[in-house]
């Protein structure tokens, strides 16, 4: 997973946990830039290519939301990119067609990524926050056969 | 334009997300869905307008942005307005010669919630697809201001308990209809005007590549369930879609020039209104023995727009 997720500075913010500014104080009409420097187009950068600015909330959390976090298996995954265009927070990291795994700082648990896992078993299961990964995937339920 | 491919999901799957995550919609929303997948269909540069609302206060909470595009906040009537003005004078300054890059491919999008689209900005989004620009309104239809906890408005359908039109002994929630906006728009003679849902993905990008494409003002309404106000688990947001396209209850069609009407998805079995209706929180109180007429008014309602609907595209006019 390393070298995927960009920027040193990503996770250690929360997002409302800094001291925050009253409302007659914040600056009017504000102007906040993604990037730390002009890049164009967005769409031809990788996340881990672009320079995030502190502004953007790619460097902020949601990880405290979730009480239950989906788990990922490798093993029996098809690729199919299902959780990928359903994923509301942009959590499911793929690259070149492939899915590597799931950005844990900004999935907040929803779930829906399991829903439309297609595989049997599936391949993304919802474990409790206080499981670890090689807990939960020691869990992992077998095949189950069709009902006739 | 830079289109990017949607032959399949692995493919589709290769771009580079332009929606950053620790946005703070709802988790399960299926607004940052339906963005997403807009954001992911194109290349071009992008200028995006948003009106007050959910996508809007959730995606720029200050000091973040949750947006790799050129983002505009407006307020709640303006996001056409804004979309519009922002079009004029990158027109204006291409003619002028004063574009650094004037062979940059710039697409103009405007978002609003229902309530900005059917009712507050209603106006605003006439006078701009009236006057032509060369943009595209997508509107987020999640059938109420859930922003603001929950009031109706007026894309609220039928039987529907929101806070400002309660449920209990003496009414059965929403008692007006929903207002096909859809319909309206097409009215106005715009080249692109569509209903689409994000279960159906593939549909939902060749819907939003066409409307980027095709040049002048295009409207399209899509269907975003609402886990908080709807009252269902956030992991079955796409399940309630499902059953809101195969239900009928949001048929899924194109309006071209505001005359030739397509029906884009045909579900291979229709499901009752009744299961759609039994899967969200909101409806809970039709299922009493007193309200069963609703029910069987809002099939019946569901059945003669299909039927309307059917017929308009044989005839072609």
């Amino acid at each position: 997973m390393k070298g995927v997720l960009a920027t040193d500075r990503r996770g250690m913010r929360e997002l409302g946990a800094e001291e925050m500014v009253g409302w007659d104080e914040v600056t009017q009409g504000v102007v906040l830039p993604s990037f730390d420097q002009a890049i164009g187009n967005a769409a031809f950068l990788k996340p881990e290519e672009r320079p995030y600015s502190d502004f953007s909330s790619y460097t902020a959390t949601v990880a405290s939301w979730r009480v239950i976090r989906p788990v990922y298996n490798r093993d029996i995954c098809i690729d199919c990119q299902n959780c990928w265009v359903w994923c509301p927070d942009a959590s499911i990291i793929s690259r070149d067609k492939q899915m590597l795994g799931i950005d844990y700082d900004h999935c907040k648990g929803c779930g829906v990524c399991v829903e439309v896992c297609p595989t049997n078993p599936k391949s993304l299961l919802m474990f409790a926050e206080t499981e670890t990964i090689e807990e939960a995937l020691a869990k992992w339920p077998e095949k189950k056969k069709k009902e006739k | 334009m830079a289109i990017t491919s949607i032959k399949n999901l692995k493919e589709f799957s290769t771009n580079n997300e332009r929606l950053e995550g620790a946005h703070l919609l709802c988790p399960g929303c299926a607004h940052s869905m339906i963005v997403r997948e807009l954001l992911n269909c194109t290349d071009d540069n992008l200028v995006i307008a948003t009106n007050t609302g959910c996508l809007e206060v959730s995606t720029a909470v200050y000091p973040y942005t949750s947006w790799d595009t050129s983002w505009i906040h407006i307020g709640f009537e303006n996001a056409a307005t804004a979309a519009a003005g922002a079009e004029a004078m990158y027109k204006a300054r291409k003619r002028k010669g004063t574009l650094k890059d004037p062979d940059a491919p710039v697409k103009f999008v405007a978002f609003g919630g229902d309530g900005s689209t059917y009712d507050i900005g209603f106006q605003w989004i006439s006078g701009a697809i009236e006057r032509g620009h060369d943009f595209t309104y997508i509107c987020l239809d999640n059938e109420n201001y859930a922003n603001t906890g929950g009031q109706r408005s007026s894309s609220t359908p039928v039987g529907a308990h929101t806070s400002t039109a309660q449920a209990g002994r003496v009414s059965y929630g929403k008692k007006q209809k929903k207002k096909d906006i859809v319909a309206i728009m097409a009215a106005h003679g715009a080249p692109y005007v569509a209903q689409l849902a994000p279960n159906k993905w593939k549909i939902m990008a060749k819907g939003f590549q066409k409307a980027l494409e095709t040049e002048g003002p295009c409207f399209i309404n899509t269907v975003s369930a609402c886990t908080t106000e709807w009252k269902f688990n956030p992991k079955d947001t796409i399940n309630i879609i499902d059953l809101a396209t195969d239900s009928l209850m949001f048929p899924i069609y194109e309006i071209i020039n505001g005359r030739e009407l397509n029906i884009l998805y045909r579900p291979k079995t229709v499901v009752p209104v009744e299961e759609y209706l039994a899967a969200q929180g909101r409806y809970k109180h039709l299922f009493k023995p007193e309200n069963r007429h609703v029910i069987d008014a809002i099939q019946k309602d569901i059945n003669e727009k299909w039927e309307y609907l059917q017929r308009r595209e044989e005839a072609k006019v």
